[in-house]
């Protein structure tokens, strides 16, 4: 299915109308207004280039934009560029920019930024767009002032998702050009082409953004203030929105039961939407160096003695799926046609025995990811269900720079995480399981050790598959021969819950959610 | 009258005495009592007290046995209280009697070195050094028992200054008794009184900073422990009241019983006071 050039640049206006009409029925926006939200916790920068963590992006979102964005269905959507088109081989890419677009400094945005962003910045800076720059871009170029073009050595059929604001922030030429990113003191002045822009960051107190006044769409934003508070008590922030000191809480901000209780308060919305392009997906990783679980069939064992259903239902509150794929099941080629593992102690220690572990001869040391008390209560739970098997087990207390550096040199036996999709298998999933992935330094590549060139050919093949059937083929035989070799323990899909008072209209609009700008968000006067 | 007779006067301190015995008795039988682990879920989840009769304090988030924690919690708190009180006790003993005893350059160098201790914040020293020896029981008792003995050696320092004078030493000395002799046999017995007096206490405060060390998430996993129960629980408070109410019960019934048995063995010991009535 070879497609040839596709333009999409109708959709600029479509996209916004739809949303609108979806989310506004009848009611007329005004403008104005201050809108509260909660900082949690309190982001070490609010440089989108420099550092992916949720709050960074969450308040980041607002100052600087990515080239693209995306639907809640995953469909691509304009932000800084306003079209794009794909050649027939799948090699060259032309991205169309925004005119009139400005600076918070008064600065006229260019092609020379989105150049230089992608060429120099993002690629000293950003492990991800790094890694997808020296492998597949052979040249970035402008062939006129409103258009870039990145040619790539090979086909990449997941690269049109590689545009959204945490992995292509497009940052000011004219102020880090020739400088040290990490170090320059513009970070702390962040100078975006977003909607808003900083005003005033009191630390551990609040950040505070007003309205770009030259924001390059007409009429935007509605909002004429955000402030981010930054509340480091869980309970203290399920108050804080109870007495309508903040308007909205992001996924995460309060504690499951919490979003229970709140959702229920009268004048309250809430969505699961809004994370289809991250769809962060949690599971056990266990070290494949180590015994028992370089044995095959102890994994599946292990897999079948966790009652994941009860993982989701009691200790995560029922926000979460469990898990089938290690695809999102709201990601594209996400197939149901996989190996299960159904709750079954009786089938546990039938494999157990078959595998030729002696369990009580092990001893496995389990190590949260200090996330939380819920990840505890999972470590907790996993630990038990181990010992049920006749392993011994331990828990081991961790902080969060710990727990990182363990993973990072994969000095650990068992552990939880978790990873973001970023809407293509290519992005988000293939980095845990390529065995040219398994490298030291991060705790999200292929840290638990598993090396299968049958899945490494597969998602090599569907990554620079041009055809998309092509792709879907090769993808779904991954996805079945990983979930037969259980290299990671997977547990579910996390549900994040925004909660909003319901005088806040349109507020998640993508799939990326609170991140994406809030120009068309409006509150109700 | 003899001791137990003057201990017994006091009605605050046999309450005390026979809450500590129920809480001795709970810890010693806990494994006879709930055979399984305090960790494993045994009932439905978040199942509220007195419904089941089976499971009296109700089951937490995962359904494991409120009762069964807090029993196995007694273990240890009543392990750390004890060790880490021993531990202080022999640390304190030891320096308090060598400054007290033999006074000048000895003295002015173990007191400063006590000081030194006594200045930075207990509980915020504790964290500390739990944080940098990982948290498991070990770490744990030693640094309580590292924070809490500079008072017992001020007190012992006390004793043996005013004993050290007495006739009774000057005639150890006068016979030819050897210094460590002395302080062993003459002076440490008629200094015991004070010393039982403030130990019983900080059994109480080590159980409490142990909770509080747990409730910070630094105790040791794989020990149930009253503090964790709370700390884990206490955003709950509202939805599940039981996961903190218990065990915070637990604590204050506990640390109560030693203090009214501390007050008891100072009426009965100290000689100032007999005739008092409790």
């Amino acid at each position: 299915m070879k497609k040839s050039s596709r333009l999409i640049a109708g959709l600029v206006g479509l996209a916004g109308l739809t949303f609108a009409a979806a989310a506004g029925a009848q009611e007329k926006p005004t403008s104005g207004g201050t809108l509260n939200m909660i900082a949690q916790p309190e982001p070490p920068t609010l440089m989108v280039g420099l550092n992916t963590q949720g709050p960074t992006l969450y308040v980041g979102g607002q100052i600087y934009q990515g080239l693209l964005s995306y639907g809640k269905d995953l469909s691509l959507q304009p932000s800084l560029a306003k079209a794009w088109e794909v050649s027939e081989d799948g090699l060259t890419y032309t991205f169309t920019l925004q005119e009139g677009v400005k600076w918070h400094d008064g600065k006229p945005f260019t092609v020379d930024d989105v150049i230089f962003t992608a060429d120099k910045f993002l690629r000293e800076a950003h492990p991800r767009w790094r890694y997808i720059v020296n492998t597949y871009v052979e040249s970035i170029t402008s062939p006129s002032p409103d258009k870039v073009v990145f040619k790539l050595k090979r086909p990449f059929s997941a690269f049109l998702y590689a545009f959204e604001l945490s992995s292509f922030p497009v940052v000011p030429k004219h102020i880090y050009d020739g400088t040290d990113y990490r170090t320059n003191p513009a970070n702390n002045t962040p100078i975006g082409t977003g909607p808003f822009k900083l005003k005033e960051w009191k630390r551990g107190s609040y950040i505070h953004l007003v309205k770009n006044e030259d924001y390059w769409k007409p009429g935007l934003p509605r909002i004429d203030e955000l402030y981010f508070r930054i509340i480091p008590d869980a309970a203290s922030r399920a108050v804080a929105f109870e007495k309508g000191t903040v308007d909205v809480l992001r996924g995460g901000d309060v504690e499951g039961f919490e979003v229970r209780r709140l959702s229920k308060l009268d004048g309250v919305q809430t969505t699961t939407d809004g994370w289809e392009m991250y769809s962060p997906l949690a599971f056990i990783e266990w070290n494949l160096r180590r015994p028992p679980f370089n044995n095959k069939l102890a994994r599946k064992a292990i897999m079948h003695a966790i009652d994941r259903d009860f993982i989701v239902r009691n200790i995560w509150f029922g926000l979460g799926k469990t898990a089938v794929s290690p695809f999102a099941s709201t990601t594209r080629f996400f197939t149901d046609d996989v190996v299960k593992y159904p709750f079954d102690m009786a089938k546990a220690k039938e494999l157990l025995a078959q595998s030729g572990i002696k369990p009580q001869e092990h001893t496995i040391r389990v190590m949260p990811i200090p996330y939380g008390a819920q990840w505890d209560r999972t470590a907790e739970y996993v630990k038990q269900q181990l010992e049920q098997l006749g392993f011994k087990a331990e828990l081991v207390s961790i902080d969060a720079g710990g727990w990182s550096k363990a993973v990072s040199d994969w000095d650990f036996d068992l552990t939880f995480n978790y990873t973001y999709q970023y809407g293509d298998p290519a992005l988000g999933v293939a980095r845990h399981y390529l065995s040219s992935n398994i490298i030291k330094g991060t705790p999200f590549a292929n840290n638990e050790g598993y090396e299968n060139p049958v899945v490494d050919e597969l998602f090599l093949k569907a990554a620079s598959a041009v055809d998309e059937a092509e792709a879907k083929a090769a993808y779904a035989e991954a996805q079945k021969i990983i979930t037969d070799d259980m290299p990671l323990g997977l547990l579910f899909e996390q549900r994040n819950v925004t909660i909003w008072r319901d005088k806040v209209k349109e507020l998640v609009r993508t799939g990326i959610g609170v991140n994406e700008s809030m120009d068309e968000t409006w509150i109700a006067q | 009258m003899s001791f137990f007779r003057r201990y017994a006067q006091n009605i605050g301190a046999l309450i005390g005495l026979a809450i500590l015995a129920v809480v001795v008795f709970v810890a010693l039988a806990a494994p006879i009592l709930y055979p399984g682990s305090p960790w494993q879920g045994v009932a439905e989840p978040l199942l509220p007290p007195f419904e089941d009769p089976a499971y009296p304090l109700g089951t937490d988030l995962l359904g494991r046995d409120i009762a069964a924690g807090i029993a196995y919690g007694a273990r240890v708190s009543l392990l750390i209280g004890i060790i880490s009180t021993a531990v202080a006790v022999v640390i304190g003993v030891a320096i308090g009697a060598l400054a007290g005893f033999y006074g000048g350059r000895v003295d002015d160098m173990l007191m400063r070195f006590t000081e030194f201790f006594q200045t930075i914040p207990a509980f915020a020293m504790a964290v500390v050094l739990v944080a940098i020896f990982s948290p498991n029981i070990t770490s744990i008792t030693l640094a309580i028992a590292v924070v809490s003995w500079p008072p017992v050696a001020r007190l012992v320092r006390g004793e043996f200054l005013s004993l050290r004078s007495r006739e009774f030493v000057q005639a150890a000395v006068v016979v030819g008794q050897t210094g460590p002799r002395i302080m062993a046999t003459q002076i440490l017995p008629n200094a015991i009184s004070p010393i039982i007096v403030t130990a019983s206490l900080m059994v109480a405060t080590a159980i409490l900073t142990e909770s509080s060390l747990s409730f910070l998430g630094l105790g040791d996993r794989n020990m149930m422990s009253w503090g964790f129960m709370i700390g884990a629980a206490r955003t709950m408070l509202r939805e599940a009241w039981w996961l903190s109410v218990f065990p915070g019960l637990a604590i204050l019934i506990t640390v109560l019983a030693i203090n009214l048995i501390g007050e008891g063995l100072n009426d009965a010991m100290n000689p100032h006071l007999r005739g008092r009535k409790g």
